[in-house]
């Protein structure tokens, strides 16, 4: 009894001493420890990245034709990312992201900006990136960026710069400013082309065909805010100007007396779209990935998309993630559909991208990544993600994306 | 057949000016006040704590799949930006 006595005592005491450190303890402790240590880490290869894309589609709007006529269009695009990732005993870290995109499309309407339809119907879009990271040990970053896109009727130049620091309370905050200075090549329907030289199939196009400049600028605040132990969310916000030749040369309108015009829109842009992102962790095996986006622009457009993803962990390695985005739009001022613009427009377009309509996209994603990955190869990881988009104009969409990350 | 520009065939009339301004308001004023709300519960987490919040599903930007699709969103629909990609330029899109 006496032996049951002490022992019970002895445990007592020792749970008393394990819980005896007064707060004044813990932060001397704390005071004591030693500060974090860096090392020199010379650049070297972190990870590629490789995104490929399939895209179908099929409509009866297209813009070429006035706003009727076929809008099949076949893409197939390829953007491989390298990154490459150092760091410096003062605990900055440096990150460089090299890209190159390459995309092949076919579109039957293109066969259409000659009026016998004898225009070539496909093209390849090249676009170069690359981008230049730097983080602070207390979590500020700055960041620059340049891209280039070449295609048969359109180039650009664009350059980067952004700015984020980290706030109390797990928030973040960044900003990024854009310039993109493009150029649009004139390439008019044949009947309405004031050139001499027409693209047709045979032609490689003519280098006499001149260029008007179309400027974008952009600025970005994105705060990202750590909610609790589960919950997260994102507010970005952006305002973008774009001014210059910011129609299509090759899209026709039909006024109602039956005369085919170009489409001819402002010469100045404002847009600002906000959006909101919520993700919540339910439990182990199930996320909630929510998006909302309100849109509006000084063209009279104002949208609505929401969006809901649910990925589902089926084990450790492997994941499937259903999702449903909905979209809504107001029809610019400017647009109207074949045959209904009148002569005293003084702006038109019959681009169904510019018209009222309802959309929605849905589909499903799938993610592996086991530990040794794929195949026991360097393939890390693999995404398989499909969609089925349609619109309320008629036009209707597929696409298929695989993502391959070596590490 | 007469078609208002900016309304496609068989659409019916839209709301009226005053009305659809008060809607703005009405769900830029709720927008606020959520956003707010759910600032306002904000707790401190620890980095021993962030294993739920670093998940990869949990990152709060859009994914590398989604690179293509917001691509062809840019050029079929008129809004663009707020998602990672493009408010406007670098292509023939909106």
């Amino acid at each position: 009894m006496k032996k049951i006595c002490l022992s019970v005592i002895g445990i007592y005491l020792l749970f008393i001493q394990a819980f005896g450190q007064t707060k004044k303890d813990s932060v001397k402790q704390e005071q004591t420890q030693e500060p974090p240590v860096y090392l020199d880490k010379p650049l070297q290869f972190e990870e590629i990245n490789l995104v490929s894309s399939y895209y179908n589609q099929n409509g009866d709007h297209s813009a070429i034709q006035g706003g009727v006529g076929n809008e099949k269009v076949t893409d197939l695009s390829n953007g491989l990312e390298v990154k490459f990732v150092a760091a410096d005993r003062d605990g900055y870290k440096y990150t460089l992201t090299g890209g190159l995109g390459i995309d092949h499309h076919t579109a039957a309407s293109s066969a259409w900006v000659s009026v016998t339809g004898s225009s070539k119907t496909g093209g390849t879009r090249v676009y170069p990136s690359l981008h230049y990271t730097e983080e602070s040990p207390t979590g500020k970053t700055i960041s620059f960026g340049a891209t280039y896109s070449d295609e048969y009727n359109y180039h650009s130049l664009g350059l980067e710069a952004g700015y984020g620091f980290k706030v109390k309370k797990g928030g973040e905050f960044d900003t990024k400013l854009n310039v993109y200075l493009d150029k649009v090549r004139l390439i008019y329907p044949s009947e309405l082309s004031p050139y001499p030289v027409v693209v047709s199939s045979a032609s490689n196009g003519g280098s006499s065909i001149p260029s008007s400049p179309r400027y974008t600028f952009s600025g970005s605040a994105n705060y990202l805010q750590i909610i609790n132990q589960r919950l997260q969310a994102g507010f970005f916000m952006d305002i973008a100007a774009q001014a210059g030749y910011l129609q299509l040369p090759f899209h026709r309108v039909y006024f109602n007396n039956g005369s085919v015009h170009v489409e001819d829109l402002p010469a100045f842009r404002f847009k600002i779209p906000a959006g909101i992102r919520l993700n919540y962790f339910v439990n182990d095996r199930v996320i909630i990935r929510s998006y909302y986006r309100y849109y509006m622009d000084n063209w009279g457009i104002m949208a609505h998309t929401a969006n809901i993803e649910i990925p589902v962990k089926i084990n450790p390695f492997f994941s499937i993630a259903p999702y449903y985005r909905y979209y809504t739009q107001t029809a610019s001022q400017y647009f109207a559909p074949y045959k209904a613009h009148t002569r005293k427009d003084s702006y038109y377009t019959s681009n169904y991208s510019y018209s009222a309509f309802n959309s929605s996209f849905y589909g499903v994603g799938i993610h592996t990544a086991p530990p040794n990955g794929l195949w026991k190869t360097t393939l890390s990881s693999l995404d398989v993600r499909y969609g089925h988009y349609g619109q309320t104009t008629g036009l209707n969409s597929n696409v298929i994306s695989f993502v391959f990350v070596w590490k | 057949m007469h078609v208002r520009p900016g309304s496609i065939i068989g659409e019916p009339v839209s709301l009226s000016g005053k009305t659809a301004l008060k809607m703005k308001k009405s769900t830029f004023t709720f927008l606020c006040i959520s956003i707010l709300f759910l600032l306002s519960s904000c707790v401190s987490v620890k980095e021993y704590q962030k294993n739920k919040l670093n998940d990869a599903d949990m990152a709060l930007s859009s994914r590398k799949a989604e690179k293509n699709e917001l691509n062809f969103q840019s050029y079929r629909e008129g809004a663009s930006g707020a998602n990672g990609g493009k408010t406007g330029g670098g292509c023939g899109c909106n």
